[in-house]
């Protein structure tokens, strides 16, 4: 790159004023500031310095790209729709709201077995969680823990404020629209008895200290705690029996906890279960027929919207996602060619436009 | 609202900073002191108070408060000598006198105050040179002219006192009559600007629009079935109603399109570019201890724009110094030096002569050729007789307050120069009666009667005197314009003739002034014979300037050539170098002159502004609207014979009678001419019909000289430029005669001269030398233009990438104006991550640095054509915007659908995105700063990665454990999976 650093010397505006002038001369200070001649580095782009960098980017884009599609790629991943709104789907008797509880199974069959750690997602689709109303509609303070904000909710929360003249505990749309599907996954084995997988919950956000940690207000015992509240109004049970383990109650409460981190776009997943690796020898989930038993409780179908089950496993550069790659190895050809193009044009016309070195 | 009131409070103080100063230098000049004569006694009191009917006493050297009728004074006849410098910018005394019925009340003010005349008068009006009144006094009338009226802004010379009565004050008098209407001065970026943000507002409304019609199909189709989840407010009973709702909210939210802060912006980036010219070292004047300065910093970057620059002559391109340079005597040269080889000698080189033989010399005056004084000394018949002729013939006062210390007072500064150089030559005029002129002849004492003067007109172009010497000879001297008195020599001195042109031309082509003497025998009875006739032309009530010339015409004829003398009028330092690098830089200079055409023309050559290798110089000096027409037009068929046909694209527009403001295209000439038009004419031209014509000729000259011009003309000409040519004007001047033209242009430049402040405190900027003209648009004005173009292109450009990805997640969130940013992120965006280093790009940038800027001006022309800042690079940066927000939503929306990081947890939450969106904006808009940055100093180091440094001290604050708004782990994704 054709820098020259430009500090250039003194030249002075003109002689200088007469000695022992009584009136105080009115010169302007000479400082480099004021004159700006303050040093300066000036960087020239060129052709030498422009085409390199093309050609770098290209050259270190389009690996990039290549290897995370093709990590990308090598991911499993499976997605099970179980909205039911077609009517062979087994999941079509709960679409009616006289059923409950309404279950059903899905089966399904992974022609290839999952390796190591496999996470088990609800996606939803068509699904506004990122509607300004929707979004706002929570009390962070209540969710804090803050014991005055628990019986006097924020006016946020409203329509799911109070209920029956009781303060909602959690208030809000997004609490009360909280996903509230079981899902049970199987494996149906050779002698055509179903054997459970263990679908573990605790350990999702183990480890990591929660710092939008919805403390359960109080203490040890979370019903007296929450009293003079009332659970949100889809809510089958109130807030401090979401499970049974006493430990995963209240405002910590996992599924709670990802529930109420919005998502950014009307299509989302979000972390149900881990289905632990049970060793190197085994996979798994080895490919064979599975079957999914879904508790359903959770409506969609009223506003077009989809449910679905993933299962997927796990790279270094997280799920699966060939839009990084693609976008990757894109930008890095683009800039590749543009470096030829420009190589020829610069090679082609050199001569006649050689002005970038002139000097004095 | 807060960036609203920042706005508005640093422009009302400014403004008010503006309005005081403005209001202190008006109380100065209100608070002047006058002497009224208030119950028969004089009365100091304050200019202000002075009111039409009072009557006023004057003394030498003072300004005159308002136009005044003069009464009486001090001098023999009333005269009263003034200066009208401040007016027409001339340097002479010019003489006024009262009429006799009040002269004769002297300064008896018993008189004075009994004085009950009643003066009746036309409406106040703009004509300097014109004035018509009656004066009623004890039951008889007077004719008052513009002979018997001192106006405002004149300087009382030579005259010890004087009286008069006030008729026109304040706004009524000529000068401010003359001096325009001053109006705020914008820049066109200014105006483009206000255009600019209409436009947005438009389509910041369209947007919303369009998204609250998407937010009222959304709701039908989809949000009202979500009501399940997310039920409607209460008073919301419909999705139209909803929609209404909406585009209020993407109002608010999209309102950062809206750049409030981009005024505050501009109004430091120009302060900042104008402390530059206050503190431009280059552009300090030493001798006379001033800086330029930038009185008003709202105009910077129109100063890299200019294409016409109007500028006075006397004092601006001049030092209005004259100075005897060289004559010719008898066909010899004198004035040149030359060394043993004969080689000329350079000024530096060269000796003064000697004049210690002189008691009465001028020790100012300096010479240089010592063959001159030799045959001054030796007694040379020839140079005996031109020095005398100039020490008589001239129309200069002399001064001589202390024995041997002279001062002339002369009408024009050639004479004084003329008679200043026989001064010291020997041949000393000493002072004059109305009947004699005394001069000093080697140290002896000479007498001469005086018996008539022939004096100076424009069509005369020359001036004699008949005196008669103390040996009884009658001699007429006569001097003036070559062309003229070639005429009118005896035919026995033509080969004299022919060498004196010769050397006249020589001088002529250095750019000297230069006027011919001849003498002239007369004869005891011609002369009588003659005088019968004068004194009859003089008596004679019609046709009198007719007569009397062609009475003169009798006289100044059959003359001997003398000689010529040479003057230089010193250009100030510079000014050629300046002008031709302006030309360079296709700045055109049209010279506005109340001085006669001669001298203009002269000055024109001398500095370059017209050129010897020109194709042609037209001039037009018709009296009436045809004549004129045809000499424009005889110009014009010259320079492009296609623009007077039909089928010239300009005259078929013209004929479709376009409505006003219309713009006339630039039209180029087939080569290098000049143009000069003088006031009379220009009159014509710019009152009738011919405006057009006069614009379309002169604009296809490379240079333009309008002389004889009033002060209001000159407003009239660069408001007719304003008026038809989309292009930056800028007047230069120094005089109170510049200042409606001051006013009138984009930009008025006041050179802190000697005539007064006036100039000066009606302008934009000020320096003292013309030459730093060209350090003022060819540095400070490109740098500024250059800084605002860039500034405005990025902050219009930021501002869109950042409000326009709102507008693409608007379709992914069901319209419902949720924002992409956190809140703290779109408060800090503006004012505290991006506002510095587009500051600093604005205050520090140079594309090349002053050197260059002054070595190749070709580097100005972008400027006046406005190519770096216009409507189409506004359009290219919405598309900019535009891309850069499509890629900085869509990219990372890509990245993060479905997307889940490598310990499992999804990540497509409304939190990661926001971060991720956000900082690839802010890497992305400093990657364009830095690119757009060519001069990196240490400052924009600092504003650059400093901003960029805060942004992420920032996140990491708000996003961290402490502050519980987020989860932690967010700053793992921040990969570089954005690009650009």
């Amino acid at each position: 790159m054709a820098m020259n650093y430009n500090a250039k010397d003194e030249v002075d505006g003109g002689p200088p004023c007469a000695p022992g002038g009584t009136a105080k001369t009115r010169r302007p200070d000479n400082t480099a500031f004021k004159q700006q001649r303050l040093p300066a580095w000036q960087p020239i782009l060129t052709a030498g310095t422009v085409l390199p960098i093309f050609f770098i980017i290209g050259l270190i884009f389009i690996p990039i790209g290549i290897g995370i599609f093709v990590t990308s790629n090598n991911i499993r991943e499976i997605e099970i729709d179980y909205t039911g709104t077609e009517p062979s789907s087994p999941c079509n008797k709960c679409l009616s709201p006289d059923v409950t509880p309404c279950i059903c199974t899905i089966n399904f069959t992974l022609e290839k077995s999952f390796e190591g750690n496999v996470f088990m997602y609800y996606g939803l689709s068509n699904f506004y969680q990122n509607h300004r109303r929707y979004v706002k509609s929570r009390d962070d303070s209540q969710l804090n823990g803050d014991s005055s904000a628990l019986l006097n909710p924020s006016k946020e929360c409203e329509p799911y404020r109070r209920n029956e003249d009781k303060p909602i505990a959690p208030c809000g749309a997004i609490a009360n629209s909280m996903f509230n599907d079981t899902l049970e996954l199987f494996l149906i084995g050779n002698d055509s008895y179903p054997v459970p997988i263990t679908l573990k919950r605790k350990v999702l956000l183990g480890g990591q200290i929660k710092c939008e940690i919805q403390k359960s207000p109080g203490g040890d015992n979370l019903e007296e705690r929450f009293k003079g509240t009332t659970k949100p109004v889809n809510w089958l049970n109130p807030v401090y029996v979401l499970d049974s383990d006493p430990d995963n109650n209240g405002f910590i409460n996992e599924d709670f906890i990802v529930w109420m981190r919005t998502a950014a776009l009307p299509t989302f997943r979000k972390l149900y279960r881990l289905i632990e690796r049970k060793s190197d020898l085994h996979p798994t989930l080895p490919a064979g027929r599975y079957s999914l038993n879904i508790t359903y409780n959770y409506p969609v179908h009223y506003f077009d919207g989809r449910k679905r089950m993933i299962l997927s496993t796990i790279s270094w550069m997280g799920g699966k996602n060939p839009f990084l790659g693609i976008a990757y190895i894109a930008v890095g050809s683009i800039s590749f060619l543009l470096g030829v193009v420009l190589l020829v044009i610069n090679h082609k016309y050199r001569n006649s436009s050689n002005t970038a070195d002139i000097t004095i | 609202m807060t960036p609203l009131m920042v706005v508005l409070s640093i422009t009302a103080v400014k403004d008010a900073i503006d309005d005081l100063k403005r209001h202190q230098s008006d109380d100065r000049v209100n608070n002047l002191p006058v002497l009224l004569l208030v119950n028969g006694k004089m009365k100091e009191d304050k200019w202000m108070n002075v009111q039409v009917g009072d009557i006023i006493k004057l003394e030498n050297n003072q300004p005159v408060v308002a136009d005044i009728l003069l009464l009486s004074s001090s001098e023999p006849y009333s005269l009263t000598y003034i200066e009208t410098a401040d007016l027409d910018g001339e340097t002479n005394l010019k003489v006024k006198q009262a009429i006799s019925v009040t002269s004769d009340m002297e300064d008896r003010l018993e008189l004075l105050s009994a004085f009950n005349g009643e003066v009746r008068c036309e409406a106040p009006n703009n004509k300097l040179d014109r004035f018509s009144g009656i004066l009623t006094y004890k039951g008889k009338n007077y004719f008052l002219d513009h002979d018997k009226l001192l106006l405002r802004g004149c300087i009382i010379r030579n005259t010890d006192w004087c009286y008069g009565l006030v008729i026109y004050t304040g706004p009524d008098t000529k000068l401010m009559q003359n001096s325009g209407k001053s109006t705020v001065k914008r820049t066109q970026i200014d105006h483009l600007m206000n255009v600019l943000v209409l436009w947005i507002f438009l389509g910041l409304g369209i947007i919303c629009f369009v998204l609250a019609v998407g937010h009222g199909i959304w709701q039908n189709k989809k949000g009202y079935h979500f009501q399940i989840f997310l039920p409607w407010e209460k008073y919301v009973s419909s999705s139209a109603v909803s929609a209404i709702l909406i585009f209020w909210s993407y109002f608010i939210i999209l309102n950062t399109m809206v750049p409030i802060s981009l005024y505050v912006s501009v109004e430091i980036i120009r302060l900042g570019n104008s402390l530059y010219i206050n503190w431009d070292r280059k552009m300090f004047y030493a001798p006379r201890n001033t800086p330029a300065q930038a009185r008003t910093t709202t105009l910077n970057e129109e100063l890299g724009q200019v294409k016409y620059v109007f500028s006075d002559k006397t004092g601006t391109l001049t030092q209005n110094i004259m100075i005897f340079n060289k004559c010719s005597i008898n066909g010899k040269l004198y004035g040149d030096t030359y060394d043993k080889d004969g080689q000329r000698v350079t000024v530096s080189e060269k000796e003064k002569v000697d004049f210690s033989y002189n008691k009465l010399a001028d020790p100012k005056f300096s010479f240089y050729d010592k063959t001159l004084v030799e045959a001054v000394k030796k007694g040379d018949h020839w140079v005996h007789l031109f020095f005398r002729s100039l020490s008589l013939c001239h129309t200069v006062m002399s001064e001589e307050k202390v024995e041997g210390m002279l001062v002339y007072q002369a009408q024009s500064p050639d004479e004084g120069a003329l008679v200043t150089a026989a001064r010291n030559f020997g041949f000393v005029f000493r002072s004059r009666t109305s009947e004699t002129v005394i001069v000093v002849e080697m140290g002896k004492t000479r007498v001469y009667q005086l018996l008539t003067i022939l004096d100076f007109n424009n069509v005369r172009k020359r001036m004699s005197v008949i005196v008669r010497t103390p040996e009884d000879r009658i001699m007429l001297f006569c001097k003036g314009a070559d062309t003229i008195i070639c005429e009118l020599l005896h035919p026995s001195c033509s080969s004299l003739c022919d060498v004196t042109m010769e050397h006249l031309d020589d001088c002529a082509s250095e750019g000297l002034r230069t006027l011919m003497v001849a003498y002239r025998e007369l004869d005891e009875a011609f002369f009588q014979d003659w005088s019968k006739r004068h004194t009859e032309a003089c008596l004679s009530l019609e046709n009198r300037e007719s007569r009397l010339s062609s009475v003169y015409e009798e006289v100044e004829k059959d003359l001997m050539l003398l000689g010529v003398t040479a003057i230089e009028d010193k250009l100030q330092d510079g000014v050629p170098e300046t002008i031709i690098i302006l030309k360079k830089a296709k700045i055109r200079l049209w010279v506005l002159t109340g001085d006669k055409q001669e001298t203009a023309v002269n000055i024109a050559y001398s500095c370059n502004l017209f050129e010897d290798e020109m194709d042609e110089v037209f001039v037009v000096e018709g009296r009436d609207d045809e004549t004129i027409r045809k000499e424009l037009r005889t110009a014009r068929n010259k320079m492009k014979p296609e623009s007077l046909l039909d089928s010239d694209p300009i005259n078929i527009y013209l004929t479709t009678k376009p409505e006003l403001p219309f713009e006339i295209p630039e039209e180029v000439a087939n080569g290098n001419y000049g143009l000069i038009i003088d006031g009379y004419s220009l009159a014509y031209a710019l009152e009738g019909n011919l405006e057009l014509e006069l614009l379309r000729t002169a604009c296809m000259c490379k240079g333009v000289i309008c002389c004889r011009m009033t002060p209001l003309q000159k407003a009239q000409v660069v408001e007719l430029m304003k008026r038809y040519k989309k292009v930056v004007t800028l007047a230069v001047g120094d005089g109170a005669n510049d200042v409606s033209m001051i006013k009138a242009a984009h930009i008025g430049v006041g050179i802190s001269g000697q005539e007064g402040l006036q100039a000066m405190l009606n302008s934009d900027f000020t320096f003292s030398q013309f030459q730093y003209l060209q350090r003022l648009l060819l540095v400070h004005g490109r740098w500024s233009y250059n800084r605002m173009c860039k500034f405005l292109s990025y902050f219009f450009y930021k501002n869109f990438t950042f409000t326009l990805v709102h507008f693409w997640y608007a379709f992914f969130n069901g319209f419902s104006a949720q924002t992409v940013y956190e809140t703290w992120f779109i408060t800090c965006y503006n004012l505290v991550y991006t506002s510095l280093p587009v500051l600093g790009m604005s205050l520090f940038d140079q594309d090349v640095n002053e050197t260059w800027s002054l070595l190749f001006p070709e580097l100005y022309e972008p400027g006046q054509h406005n190519l770096y800042f216009n409507k189409k690079e506004f359009v290219k940066c919405l598309m900019h915007g535009i891309y850069s927000s499509f890629v900085l939503f869509f990219v990372p929306m890509g990245t993060l659908y479905n997307a889940e990081r490598n310990d499992g947890k999804d990540i497509s939450d409304y939190q990661s995105f926001s971060l991720v969106v956000q900082t690839s904006l802010i890497w992305v808009v400093t990657i364009q700063i830095a690119l757009k940055t060519t001069y990196w100093t240490m400052i924009s180091h600092v504003v650059i990665w400093g901003s960029l440094g805060f942004y992420f001290c920032m996140s990491f604050l708000l996003y961290s454990d402490g502050l519980c708004l987020a989860f932690p782990d967010v700053f793992q994704f921040l990969a570089p999976e954005k690009k650009e």
